[in-house]
């Protein structure tokens, strides 16, 4: 027998989620017990009021917890090549200290997960993702002899702060220097004795950053940074604030509009990138990146479908709705893949899959809605928009406005 | 400008089909050659003064088609020879004679189910036949003439009649016992028919699924599955194959090792614009064909990096382990084998399929077994350019010997290996070990580092259902151009595998010619 | 005397779904069953005073829903229950436990590997892509490839479409998983040795291939195909044993006006006119009926029951020659308590789930290596499962029953029959091996019972103790099984049938096989169809 280490006392043990690095905090001022979980960790719905956090956002600023994401080191001699071929952007025009979101595909040209690449030094870089990554890494990496994969998920907390009061809480915090951060850019700054990484990104549309930093001084830079954020509203925010916010911004979000090609089974239930919208991440310019000839090929046929943002008339939230193209409901067209009533610019909006044909015509939602336990349909008549639903200056205004 | 329209890397039967295919067109054709001469696996050595051999040694299915295209008559190849007759040996002297039509010393039971055996693989075979040299299209989005392979396919299964139609959807994935056990009852008349069915493959009698289809595909040659030794020799063939290729204008370069596939990058993607020689030298041409194995030709040639993730992740998951080793004996006089009138014939060690079946259990954890089981053959009795006069030279097939031995091969495992084969063969042919001049023995370690295929494997990588037809080696590389334009397959790792067949060249230059 | 329009052989749970549905059509049916209780493999006895042991199988996963519905089998007693947690056990002792919550399984298989906890994912995709598609065929008569009848072509036609609908690239990688080793299947997804022979073992349940075989992978989607509520690859217990399942399908045939008759073996089917007529049993009682419908295996229905002169040429041979290998053994143990396992919480969740003595490729295959040689290894793999933790009706309440599913177990000995001296010997080695990863289990054990496949063939009549009825090898599937040309149900004399996992889509507890017979019987008697489509499986 193995001299494995004991058994924990508690049997349930190993049914219970991780705690994250700042668990100990969260957990205090989680008054809701509203968990759930992600990549194995426990992880908050909410703490008090999904809206007031949703608000935090938009109004002053808020954290959230991204311990939970995957982070990569890549790193060695090939680790731009290896990336480079990975993804479908153009990371050899990554600098140093800078950060590039993009997404990576199938050799169908299918997207197997999006994330964010920082380049933290000449030869390292840092990928995030949502989904545990280290299978379609290593099988990326061979032909690659110089690079190195270290999965650092758990050697780093990550605290991202969003809202417009975000920089003026940092500066308070003391981070010198700060202002002249732009977005997508990283800085660092000493913290008790280890190195704080800010770097300006984000997943809600709106001003705001996300700190790096050696677990050991988790806890301490979350006091600091609460202590700096007092007068500033700081709060922390779940799921599902996150998930009105980075709706409102148009962004993507895991197992709602995507569906991780390797872990999808049924035929083309997966997405590719102009499918969801996101041609603009493909770089037909390099020679060679994973999916290129299948890419090559749908731009020339057109994607099957593609992802719009919908202005839907009334108030009822087309959460789930099916498509068509006429109000009698002829033909589906497509889907619903998240809905929701924008508290911000008090619109009814959507993102909607829709067969690529059919954007030519008419985009009827047909609406299930609930009054006290009874059922009613409706049908409407939606706009597509081009542009995202919220988007303000200040998120990319640099210097950020300051609070005082 | 291209130095060349199509560098052929490697001079095997299968690059050098290629390169006569191409030039008979017109093309401007390099074939460039690790080795000092030609032949690959097929190429006749001298492996001590006087003596020589080739590690295949024998012919069972070389193509008709490509000696009549290549009038391969005409440089010196003179048929595939006599039929011999397998024999399975018995050390008590009382061996069983396979010949084409009728079974020798063995019962009349099975005397007489050889006969329905024979007309049943036949028919199989048969059926098969046409596809082995055609390019199998994929199941994708097929074009009118892919689908009338498909259906030519099934009408041609259905052409069988009914009976053996389902018949042959039944036992085309039988492991080799229950095939036997269902016709025979002799054991070692059993072993000896499994052997074409194993040889060269990660199989035992008693795996299911990819043994008929090895059958059924050696049974294509003109003696439908019975080995011979051309007059001329294996050289014969090679020398042919050579004489063919250049003299329909194809250069073939000897020693000139190729260190990489010269890949270019623009706006259009990749390229293959030729290679680079170990030597520093950089030829160019439209194309490149390899008849090198998929694993040497895309992981080391190409670089994992020109090629997509999951296609270079299937090409790395092919399964290449080699498990047969090769015995080259040179012999100052004629064997006597007991009880044998003739000892020109392809003689098999195992007397019964447990040998085989308990030799691959050892293997498949990294061993070989303590009892070896072998395929025995005098090519000098033929071929009598391979020793001087009255001497000889004994070559052996022997399964099952992995290329990753556990521990490695160190001299003291190829000691003990060759002690091991010398006392089984000792044990068969008495005084066999006086005759014995020089012995040579070729692990898979060592059929992979003088050859230059992976795991020194005889097909390149592993002939099995999920490895054949459009699959062969992985889908996106199953009709010879590859995901890398400019670069095309060649070898037997293509469809339809490996073995003196021609395949592999002839499809291929079909494929770029189209 | 009596004459029915249908006689079925056996009472397993294929014979009574068989028999169900011809009985709920208005056919008058007889069961005819060999020993005096029914269930034949499917079968719950009390073998100790207050234990009731499922002797042969054990777990449900196959059972169609749809049948399961139809027959309205939740009146007539049945409740599945399904399993939470299981273990497996490496050859160190080190466990893998698989929690039903996904987090959790995630966490503790990145204890064992971070790289195989994310690839599960893919693996589990995978699986499930290539199960979606054969689930679809199992309530379905297998068309014949060589057939020109329009309902053939139609067959084809939709099997075509459901494989060209995976895509192209899947529908290459499905033949991997078809012909390919599970070992080999399984080094494209994971690295950790405890996760692959974890995830192997079901590879080699029932079957007379090893890990290493090609054909295995296939055997271990047979074994995961199932679902429970939607659930895919779920496997659930019955509530009262196996038992349970064909006493439902027993009263619900009888609900339908069915008859039963146990003691009754059969000596012989009765042809006459080149038509089967009835059966002749064994205390010489002779049953007459329009069609005779074997739930027998094809080996023992032909080469057993039957008279080779009633067959017409080569259907003897046939049955001689198909592939029926005994490979598996069983110990049943009743408990005083339940048993404590070494590096295992003491958790009652994992506990209400099965144990699985994997060990490692190398040491499954090393147990086939043995079966092989006509002996059993003394590190054999067992499957184990402790139904008394969430079954109150099979064990006095704090007593417990321990199913051990034990590959391999040969049907013959290299040096003889089976004795049971030699038997006893073979359930040793099994409790020697538990108490190696629970020490103190020997104390616990009140009773047990062992069965080779010496005993599972003389008690249940599979030949070799075969648990499938036949193997499941690409050669006998789906239109070769069991023998080409006879893959839809029709047997080689008029009026005979066939409805036992000889037959599509094989062995498990699934009901499907005697569900297809029906329908085809019926249809060749023009009457209007009982038997339901499969409507329950994931779209």
């Amino acid at each position: 027998m193995t001299n494995e280490p004991a058994m924990s006392a508690d049997p349930f043990q190993g049914e219970r989620p991780r705690h994250t690095h700042f668990h100990e905090r969260q957990a205090a001022l989680n008054v809701r017990e509203a968990w759930s979980a992600w990549n194995g960790f426990r992880f908050a719905d909410y703490y008090y009021d999904p809206e007031y956090e949703y608000f935090c956002i938009r109004n002053f600023c808020g954290t959230y917890d991204i311990c939970p994401m995957q982070k990569y080191y890549i790193s060695g001699p090939d680790a731009a090549a290896m990336l480079d071929r990975m993804v479908t952007r153009d990371i050899k025009k990554l600098n140093v200290n800078r950060v590039t979101y993009c997404v990576w595909c199938t050799d169908e040209g299918r997207i197997v997960d999006d994330g964010t690449i920082f380049r933290i030094s000449e030869d390292t870089y840092m990928l995030t993702c949502g989904s545990p990554s280290v299978s379609w890494l290593r099988k990326s990496a061979i032909g690659f002899d110089d690079v190195t994969i270290t999965d650092m998920t758990d050697e780093i907390a990550g605290l991202s702060l969003q809202g417009p009061t975000s920089y003026s809480t940092l500066k308070a915090m003391g981070l010198e220097g700060l202002e002249t951060l732009k977005p997508f850019g990283i800085m660092r700054f000493p913290f008790n004795g280890v190195e704080l990484m800010v770097s300006r990104t984000g997943f809600t549309g709106d001003l705001g950053y996300e700190l790096w930093i050696d677990p050991s001084q988790a806890l301490a830079m979350w006091d600091a940074l609460y202590a700096a954020g007092k007068d500033f509203g700081i709060h922390p925010y779940g799921e599902t604030a996150t998930d009105m916010a980075r709706l409102e911004a148009g962004f993507i979000m895991p197992d709602m509009e995507l569906s991780e090609s390797l872990k999808t089974i049924h035929f083309e239930h997966d997405q590719s990138p102009f499918e969801l919208n996101l041609g603009w991440l493909v770089d037909f310019k390099k020679p060679h990146f994973n999916g290129r000839r299948a890419l090559l090929e749908e731009r020339e046929r057109g994607p099957k479908w593609t992802l719009v943002k919908l202005d839907i008339p009334g108030n009822k939230v087309a959460e789930g709705a099916i498509m068509y193209d006429t109000e009698d409901c002829d033909n589906e067209i497509g889907y619903v893949t998240s809905a929701m009533w924008s508290p911000s610019v008090k619109a009814n909006i959507a993102l909607a899959m829709i067969k690529t044909p059919a954007l030519k015509g008419d985009i009827w939602a047909e609406i299930y809605y609930q009054k006290e336990l009874r059922y009613y349909r409706k049908m409407a008549l939606c706009e597509v928009k081009d542009k995202p639903f919220w988007m303000p200056a200040r998120t990319r205004q640099t210097p950020p406005e300051v609070y005082s | 400008m291209s130095n060349y329209d199509t560098i052929v890397i490697g001079a095997g039967h299968n690059g050098l089909i290629c390169a006569a295919y191409l030039a008979k067109k017109g093309q401007r054709v390099l074939v460039l050659e690790a080795a000092p001469a030609a032949g690959g696996l097929a190429m006749t050595r001298e492996f001590h003064p006087g003596f020589k051999a080739s590690v295949a040694h024998s012919l069972n299915q070389f193509s008709g088609k490509i000696a009549a295209d290549l009038n391969l008559k005409a440089h010196g190849f003179d048929s595939s020879g006599q039929a011999m007759p397998t024999v399975a040996l018995d050390p008590d002297g009382k061996h069983i004679s396979i010949s084409d039509d009728a079974l020798q010393g063995a019962g009349e039971d099975d005397a007489a189910s050889y006969v329905k055996y024979r007309k049943a693989m036949k028919t199989f075979a048969r059926a098969l036949e046409p596809f082995w040299a055609k390019t199998m299209p994929g199941v994708g989005n097929n074009s009118l003439g892919e689908l009338m392979t498909f259906g030519q396919l099934g009408l041609r299964l259905r052409m069988m009649g009914k009976e053996d139609m389902l018949e042959f959807l039944r036992v085309a994935t039988l492991p080799m016992r229950d095939l036997m056990d269902e016709y025979f009852s002799d054991k070692r008349l059993q072993a000896a028919l499994s052997w074409d069915g194993l040889v060269g493959a990660k199989l035992a009698p008693r795996s299911p699924n990819s043994a008929v289809f090895g059958l059924l595909y050696r049974m294509i040659g003109e003696h439908q599955g019975m080995h011979s030794i051309p007059a001329s020799g294996i050289s014969g063939l090679v020398n042919a194959l050579q004489g063919a290729a250049t003299a329909a204008g194809a250069e073939v370069r000897f020693d000139a090792p190729v260190k990489r596939v010269v890949v270019d990058a623009d706006e259009n993607g990749l390229r293959a614009s030729g290679v680079e020689l170990v030597g520093g030298e950089t030829v160019t041409a439209s194309r490149v064909v390899s008849s090198a194995d998929p694993q040497t030709t895309f992981l080391k040639l190409v670089g994992a990096r020109h090629l997509e993730i999951e296609f270079a992740n299937r090409i790395q998951r092919l399964r290449c382990e080699g498990y047969v080793a090769k015995l080259h004996l040179a012999l100052k006089g004629a064997p006597n084998i007991p009880g044998l009138s003739d000892a020109n014939a392809r003689m098999i060690i195992a007397d019964q399929p447990d040998a085989l079946e308990f030799a691959f259990d050892d293997a498949k954890y990294g061993g070989y077994s303590q009892n070896p089981v072998m395929e025995v053959l005098l090519p000098s009795l033929t071929d009598s350019s391979l020793a001087p006069a009255g001497q000889h030279v004994l070559s052996a097939n022997i399964m099952y010997v992995p290329a990753n031995l556990k521990g490695g091969w160190t001299d003291e495992a190829r000691a003990d290996l060759s002690r091991r084969v010398m006392d089984t063969l000792e044990a068969h042919i008495p005084g066999l070990a006086d005759l014995v001049v020089h012995a040579e023995l070729l692990t898979p370690a060592d059929l992979e580092s003088q050859f230059r295929v992976t795991g020194g494997h005889w097909h390149h990588t592993e002939f099995a259902v999920d490895q054949m037809l459009m699959m062969r080696p992985t889908y996106e590389a199953g009709q010879y151009a590859t995901p890398l334009p400019g670069l095309y397959l060649c070898g037997a790792g293509s469809h339809p595998g490996g073995g003196l067949m021609g395949g592999p060249g002839h499809n291929a230059a079909h494929e770029i010619l189209k | 005397m009596k004459r029915y329009d249908a006689v079925i052989i056996g009472a397993g749970h294929n014979g009574l779904t068989n028999a169900a549905y011809l009985a709920k059509a208005g056919l008058d049916v007889m069961v005819v069953e060999k020993n005096d209780y029914i269930g034949g493999a499917a079968v719950t006895r009390e073998m100790h005073e207050g234990w009731f042991y499922s002797s042969c199988s054990y777990v449900c996963s196959m059972m169609r829903q749809a049948i399961h519905r139809d027959l309205d089998l939740a009146k007539h007693g049945l409740l599945l229950v399904p399993y939470l947690g299981t273990v497996a056990f490496g050859d160190r002792g080190e466990t893998l436990i698989e929690y039903t919550d996904e987090e959790a399984s995630y966490n503790e298989l990145k204890k064992h590997s971070p790289h195989d906890a994310d690839a599960m994912h893919r693996f589990q995709a995978d699986l499930g892509r290539y199960a979606q598609l054969i689930r679809k065929t199992l309530l379905r008569t297998p068309p014949d490839p060589s057939s020109f009848k329009p309902r053939d072509i139609k067959e084809l036609l939709w099997l075509a479409k459901e494989f060209y609908a995976l895509g192209e690239r899947e529908l290459y990688e499905y033949v991997r998983f078809f012909t390919m080793s599970a070992a080999e299947f399984l080094e494209d997804y994971f690295e950790n040795d405890l996760v692959k022979a974890a995830m192997a073992s079901p590879g080699i349940i029932g079957t007379a291939l090893g890990v290493y075989s090609p054909g295995s992978a296939y055997v271990l989607l047979h074994h995961v195909m199932g679902d429970v509520d939607g659930n895919v690859g779920a496997w659930g217990l019955a509530r009262g044993g196996m038992g349970a399942i064909s006493n439902a399908l027993c009263s619900a045939m009888k609900a339908h006006g069915g008859e039963l008759r146990t003691g009754s073996g059969v000596q012989q089917i009765l042809v006459k006119g080149g038509k089967a007529v009835g059966v002749a049993l064994e205390n010489g009682d002779e049953i007459y009926a329009d069609i005779v419908v074997s739930n027998l295996d094809a080996r023992r229905t032909f080469t057993k029951v039957m008279d080779k002169n009633d067959l017409p040429d080569g259907i003897y041979e046939r049955a001689e020659n198909f592939k029926i290998r005994g490979s598996s053994g069983k110990v049943n143990i009743a408990l005083s308590g339940m048993p404590k396992f070494n590096n295992v919480p003491d958790n009652p969740y994992i506990n209400r789930g099965g144990q699985g003595f994997v060990g490692s490729l190398e040491t499954m295959e090393r147990a086939y290596d043995c079966w092989k040689r006509g002996t059993w290894s003394d590190d054999p793999f067992i499957e184990s499962v402790i139904p008394s933790a969430w079954d109150p009706t099979v064990a006095p309440a704090g007593k417990h029953w321990m199913s051990n599913f034990i590959q391999y177990c040969p049907p013959k000995l290299a040096d003889g029959e089976w004795t049971p001296e030699k038997r006893d010997a073979f359930g040793q080695t099994v409790i020697d091996k538990i108490e190696r990863f629970s020490p103190g289990f020997k104390d616990l054990i009140v009773h047990m019972e062992v069965r080779t496949p010496h005993e599972i063939e003389n008690e249940i009549g599979l030949t070799e103790g075969n648990i499938f009825q036949g193997e499941l090898t690409i050669d006998q599937l789906l239109f070769n099984r069991p023998f080409p040309g006879y893959g839809q149900y029709r047997m080689p004399v008029k009026n005979m049938y066939m409805c036992g996992s000889s037959t599509h889509p094989g062995g498990g507890v699934s009901s499907a096989c005697g569900a297809n017979a029906a329908r085809e019987i019926l249809l060749d008697l023009k009457r209007p169809n009982t038997v339901p489509e499969d409507d329950c499986y994931d779209e």
